[in-house]
């Protein structure tokens, strides 16, 4: 694997617009073509290396590429968007968009991101030490085929609409979620280790939450059926069984009606 | 203004029965003259190419509020299927598109003119507001009256000069061009949530059924003697089994003849048949009846049609259909838009993905197109997707292909999930006909020009037609064996002249030259039962005062106005 | 002689009145009385001469306000966008939509954020509307059929005082000769509104709560059970409800700001779509975003049919747009300080924005558009007036249940004053003069880019 080191040296007075910061972009090139690749400042595009300094070269394949981003990039957008394979590690904070719509492989942020990271994703891992803020894994505005599948992991706490739409894949949170996770899910797994605010599950037809906190304010439309063991990230425990939500339509398998879940632990 | 030659290339128009003759094209002033009026012309050189008309759009839904709000709830038709912006204004959207891009995109293709299927006409404003911001192609819009209440009224009480009164009246107020029938009847109905299931089937408190409103509207139309003939959308659209009711509504033009002074000569224009030709009774035996339909068709010159092909594609449906959208919304759970207008009409609106694994879009797909190929008579048959609703008008090119190359069809069908079904349940497999470039040119503009009772000026070549020339570089004598290569010259055209002006080269747009509005002025005789009738309506029952409603004039659109007089 | 003019259409609230007359002196230049309106609307009419500046101000060193040409204030607004990075142009509440287009055209050239005021109202129903669709109708048709009304988070009574009488409580329409006699009316509210006085019912939300009580509500119509209380609400009573709507010949929910901008915003109203739909099972409903101005719908309508987007329109890559409400929205864009200059166009961002964006959107020019000193002209660095459309200036409008009135002027504008059109026509032309400039200096900046993959 080839490493590209990229240091955010001379920082944008507004945002950068980052979406050619991908395994896929810097692949088959050295440090020089790196720096040429456009990067938007609002209406303003520039080179690369008018903001970054730029080391090493990519590898071969996406696949064989690895990013380093170091320095302040709290204000870059979309890194890692679309990616295919590969690896991004971001030392610090990142701003919006981080691995949207990405297919395939890693994306670490050492500290936090700001929202609709993971929009729209297909495949690959993202992963954040810090937190993560509102539309983690989420679907893009008007569009029902949210996240298809991949691993979404944040240590910290996620803001509010975490999932919406989610047709698969999987998010877990170490902390607390703000109101809506899953809202109108159809599929895909949402795991809060911490608290949930509320409206958790809500229009949604199917696919499974996990939450070991507390859900402060439970919607009326889920039904406590049961108490059930589930292995969850690793390890097994004891949950609530509610299936619900009973203000929504649910499809039919075999004659009977498939329900979301939503597992709140003992 | 400018003179031009267009020297050389291989001419289909069937206007003119010119079969693809050698032979120039002479334009000056914007007009299409004899060639040896020229003294100094400009050429293009069409050699080796074939030269067509400007393309004339029977029916797409392009401009409008359920237009609009197709485009306003679908954020995801534009992102990441929007192509960067290298004309005059950004170009947004995919199948729902702006309304620059449509412009361009129908000049990339070499149309000129796109009549917009259906206007609410509480809404004609919109509809002009929109008309003025889509470049280059003329538009006409057709007001909607299958479910209006006055047109109820009249009609059940077998008033048809009030009927007409009030439709002159009412095309005026919109600057409209035709009369428009949508599911007549049952959209009125939906405004109680029901339907009228057949055109048997009585409108709820008005107490008419849908065919005395679709006879009645033919005779209003051929009473005032209007450019085009009445455009029906047939009862019970995109349900199994439903082949019943259009042939139902075919056989109610029979023994009217069409009455008008624009070459006219069909009573009934029966819009996206495909939707209309399904055999059985559920989707598991949902079949094709193309061949059933289009018997009755060929053999009553009274009626026109156009198919409604689906492409394939994912796209969103739109129609004034209101309880057909409502039950496509039930079917595939997606986001669903509805818009009642007061005593006139409703829209519905939802999104739908056509898919080659499903067998429901690959019969579909094979119905359009048997439409077509078992067309006797391609002046009375016409290339349409229903745009938006079976696929974005840019795919007209690829109709073209699938209607020219069997190989074409075969192509596509290897890619079908369940071929044999489909196979079993149509006859496409049968069909080996492939349409030729004189059949194009009857489907995509001569015989839509001439339905539309504008074949005086747009459709064809001949002398004194606006100067519409739209070259595509296909040349007749060595066709390509791929047949992509056919879609690719019908997508971008070698050439568009419109009005005289170069306005498309090799595919992009060159130039803006000013597109026109287009509509009918009826003259008929004073009428003050309807006139009071209009009054008591606006005072009680619209929400719009009568002044306010009918359209100003500084809001049309540099119009050109086709005049009718029905009081001869 | 006094003239009288009919059929005027009032440029304030939503409903668009269009049966307003109104009385202008002799020489056309007073308006001397106004019939129909509410008294909010004729206050637009008798106020519109009060304080009007027909020249535009440009802030001085001294902070003090000195008048200057209409031409030097084009070359302002011109220079201001073409040499910020990313400037915003918002507003659009209260002008036509022709105004509406030439901004556009505008914000187009010069690669700027294009936004309205939904952007801190009717948003939320956009966002939902995008998720969940819109079962809707015009207000023609609530007033013929409807025979239950809903009001959910809206108050009428004070925020649109003809709406009840000219559409949905009390008029006689064709199939509802009785008027209110004939109706139901439900208001859902924290509070008990005038709007509530009029209910049969009123149903009294826990604040924030909305959702929860929607979920109920869909959940019995599914016939299943619910909790004795929900949200502040108990179960017969929303099992009462539910009952009335089921029943309903014909039914509209009708919804502001009580949803719009409660906890979770965009998905009080997408569960409330969710709910009519589910409603159309078993008989008519319809549902209607109560908009607040009268042309606040337009540039939603404008801006749709030229980019596919209503609102929060990022159109700084100049080539193609972006739009996604969170990033791309006004208040967010301040907050984040991701934006470089500000212009405010037919609305007050000085008073309604909250304070802080109001603080940061401050350390960048500020250009307000407005024919009347309000508290963003107070605080801007130019304030150009321009004509009162409705009142100086004729127009299209679109109403909230986007039907377009053709609006008409009583008056015309003050001597020297254009309209939001002709501005940004203006405006437009300088901007493309600059550009021409720019690139005779620097040939290799002014080749178009264009192999960028679309976005």
């Amino acid at each position: 694997m080839k490493t590209v080191t990229i240091t955010l040296a001379n920082p944008p007075e507004l945002y950068l617009e980052g979406q050619n910061i991908t395994p896929d972009n810097f692949a088959g090139k050295k440090a020089a073509e790196i720096a040429t690749l456009d990067v938007w400042e609002g209406k303003m595009k520039g080179p690369l290396g008018k903001y970054f300094t730029v080391e090493g070269e990519g590898g071969a394949t996406a696949a064989d590429t690895k990013i380093v981003l170091r320095g302040d990039c709290t204000r870059v957008k979309r890194i890692g968007q679309q990616m295919t394979a590969g690896e991004i590690v971001v030392e610090g904070n990142a701003d919006m968009y981080i691995g949207g719509w990405m297919k395939g492989g890693k994306i670490h942020v050492k500290g936090n991101v700001d929202s609709f990271c993971g929009i729209g994703m297909e495949g690959g891992e993202l992963i954040i030490d810090g937190n993560a803020g509102h539309h983690l894994g989420s679907s893009p505005r008007g569009e029902w085929r949210g996240m298809q599948g991949g691993l979404i992991r944040v240590a910290g706490d996620a803001g509010n609409d975490t999932a919406t739409f989610i047709n698969g894949g999987t998010i877990i949170i170490g902390g607390n979620a703000d109101i809506h996770v899953s809202t109108h899910g159809e599929g895909g797994t949402v795991i809060i280790k911490g608290d949930a605010k509320g409206r958790v599950g809500g229009q949604m037809v199917k696919g499974d939450i996990f939450v070991y906190g507390t859900i402060e304010y439970p919607l009326p439309g889920f039904q406590l059926v049961g108490e059930v063991e589930q292995e969850v990230d690793g390890a097994t425990a004891l949950f609530a069984h509610y299936i619900g939500d009973l203000g929504e339509r649910h499809p039919v398998s075999k004659g009977k009606t498939v329900y979301a879940n939503i597992y709140t632990r003992l | 203004m400018g003179e031009l030659l267009i020297r050389n290339g291989f001419v289909f128009d069937p206007l003119q029965e010119i079969k693809g003759d050698r032979m120039d094209i002479g334009i000056k002033d914007g007009k299409i003259v004899e060639t040896s009026a020229l003294k100094n012309p400009k050429a293009i050189d069409a050699a080796g190419m074939a030269v067509m008309a400007g393309g004339v759009d029977v029916h797409s839904h392009v401009v409008g509020p359920k237009v609009n709000v197709g485009r306003l709830f679908r954020p995801e038709d534009k992102l990441f299927k929007s192509p960067l912006k290298r004309c005059d204004r950004m170009e947004m959207g995919f199948s729902v598109p702006s309304t620059f891009k449509t412009g361009y995109d129908y000049a990339r293709m070499g149309y000129v003119f796109v009549n917009e299927a259906a206007m609410p006409p509480l809404h004609s404003p919109h509809v002009h507001e929109e008309i003025r911001d889509t470049p280059i192609i003329d538009n006409a819009a057709m007001p909607v009256f299958g479910n209006n209440w006055f047109t109820l009224e009249y009609l059940k009480n077998n008033e048809i000069e009030n009927n007409a009164a009030y439709t002159a009246w009412l095309l005026r107020a919109t600057r409209g061009f035709a009369i428009k029938v949508v599911n007549p009847g049952g959209t009125e109905a939906w405004g109680w949530g029901l339907n009228c299931e057949s055109i048997h089937d009585p409108v709820p408190y008005f107490d008419i059924t849908p065919a005395k409103i679709i006879t009645g509207l033919i005779e209003t139309n051929e009473f005032l003697g209007l450019p085009h003939s009445m455009h029906l959308h047939c009862n019970n659209l995109g349900n199994p089994g439903n082949y019943v009711d259009a042939l139902d509504s075919f056989k109610l033009a029979e023994g009217y003849t069409a009455k008008n002074a624009f070459g006219r000569d069909q009573v009934m224009h029966v819009t996206h048949v495909q939707f209309s030709s399904y055999g059985g009774d559920s989707w598991r035996n949902i079949d094709s009846q193309a061949k059933e339909i289009m018997d009755y068709v060929n053999a009553h010159d009274n009626i026109t049609i156009d198919i409604g092909q689906v492409t394939l594609d994912e796209t969103t449906t739109m129609t004034a259909d209101g309880p057909f959208e409502h039950q496509l919304q039930s079917l595939n759970h997606l986001k669903w838009a509805n818009t009642d207008v007061e005593l006139e009409t409703a829209a519905g609106v939802v999104p739908y993905v056509y898919s080659p694994n499903v067998k429901v879009s690959t019969i579909q797909w094979a119905i359009g197109l048997e439409l077509a190929l078992y067309s006797s008579d391609l002046m009375r048959t016409f290339i349409t997707t229903d745009h938006p609703n079976a696929g974005p008008f840019i795919r007209y090119p690829r109709v073209v292909k699938w209607l020219m190359s069997r190989a074409a069809r075969d192509e596509t069908m290897k890619t079908f999930k369940w071929l044999d079904r489909t196979i079993e349940s149509t006859t496409i497999d049968s069909i080996d006909r492939e349409l030729t470039l004189y059949e194009i040119a009857q489907m995509t503009r001569a015989g839509p020009a001439k339905a539309l009772g504008i074949s005086n000026i747009y459709g064809g070549l001949a002398p004194g037609m606006d100067a519409n020339v739209a070259i595509y570089a296909l040349n007749p004598e060595d066709m390509p064996s791929d047949p992509d290569m056919i879609e690719n010259a019908f997508a971008r055209c070698a050439y568009l002249v419109k009005d005289g002006i170069t306005t498309v080269k090799d595919g992009e747009v060159v130039a803006e030259p000013a597109k026109r509005t287009v509509w009918v002025d009826v003259k008929v005789p004073e009428n003050a039962q309807v006139q009071r009738d209009i009054y008591e309506h606006f005072l009680r029952h619209y929400s719009v005062g009568i002044e306010n409603y009918q359209l100003f004039e500084a809001h049309l659109h540099n119009p050109r106005v086709i005049e009718v007089d029905s009081t001869q | 002689m006094a003239k009288k003019i009919e059929n005027v259409g009032c440029p304030f609230c939503g409903v668009c009145c269009d049966d307003l007359v109104v009385t202008v002196s002799d020489d056309g230049k007073k308006i001397l009385e106004v019939e129909n309106s509410c008294i909010i609307g004729s206050t637009v009419f008798h106020r519109a001469m009060s304080e009007r500046h027909t020249l535009p101000r440009l802030r001085q060193p001294d902070g003090t306000f000195k008048e200057i040409s209409y031409d030097e204030a084009v070359d302002y607004t011109a220079k201001v966008l073409h040499n910020a990075k990313k400037p915003l142009i918002y507003g659009f509440g209260s002008t036509n939509c022709e105004g509406m287009a030439a901004a556009a055209k505008v914000a187009e050239q010069a690669g700027a954020v294009l936004d309205n005021c939904a952007s801190i109202c009717h948003g939320s129903s956009f966002l939902a509307i995008f998720d969940n669709g819109y079962p809707s109708c015009t207000l023609g048709e609530v007033k013929n059929r409807a025979d239950v009304i809903v009001y959910w988070g809206a108050n009428p009574a004070h925020a649109h005082p003809r709406h009840m009488s000219r559409y949905s409580i009390f008029p006689r329409g064709f199939f509802t000769g009785k008027g209110h006699k004939g109706r139901k009316i439900i208001v859902i509210d924290p509070r008990h509104t005038d709007t509530a006085q009029v209910a049969d019912i009123h149903l009294q939300v826990q604040q924030g709560h909305d959702y929860d009580l929607f979920d109920a509500f869909r959940t019995v119509v599914r016939g299943h059970d619910i909790p004795d209380v929900v949200a502040g609400v108990r179960k017969e009573q929303i099992i009462e409800a539910v009952d009335i709507m089921k029943k309903a010949r014909f039914g509209t929910i009708f919804y502001g700001m009580g949803l719009c901008h409660s906890d979770g915003r965009n998905h009080n109203v997408d569960i409330a779509i969710s709910l009519t739909r589910d409603l159309n099972d078993f008989t008519k409903w319809t549902i209607m975003a109560m908009r607040g101005h009268y042309n606040i719908t337009g540039p939603g309508a404008v801006w749709s049919w030229q980019y596919g987007f209503p609102y929060c329109l990022d159109l700084t890559k100049r080539d193609i747009a972006h739009m996604n409400p969170g990033e791309t929205s006004s208040v967010d864009l301040a907050m984040r300080e991701e934006v470089d200059a500000f212009i405010n166009i037919g609305t007050d961002a000085a008073a309604h924005f909250p304070i802080e964006p109001v603080k940061r959107l401050r350390k960048h020019p500020w250009i307000t558009i407005d024919p009347h000193p309000n508290m963003a002209t107070e605080i801007s660095d130019l304030h150009i007036p321009v004509g009162i459309v409705g009142v100086e200036v004729p127009g299209i409008v679109y109403r909230m249940d986007n039907v377009p009135i053709q609006y008409r002027n009583v008056i015309e504008p003050p001597e020297g004053v254009p309209s939001d059109e002709e501005l940004f026509e203006r405006i437009y032309e300088r901007l493309c003069e600059l550009e021409a400039e720019e690139a005779a200096r620097e040939p290799a900046k002014a080749a178009p880019e264009g192999a960028r993959a679309g976005e």
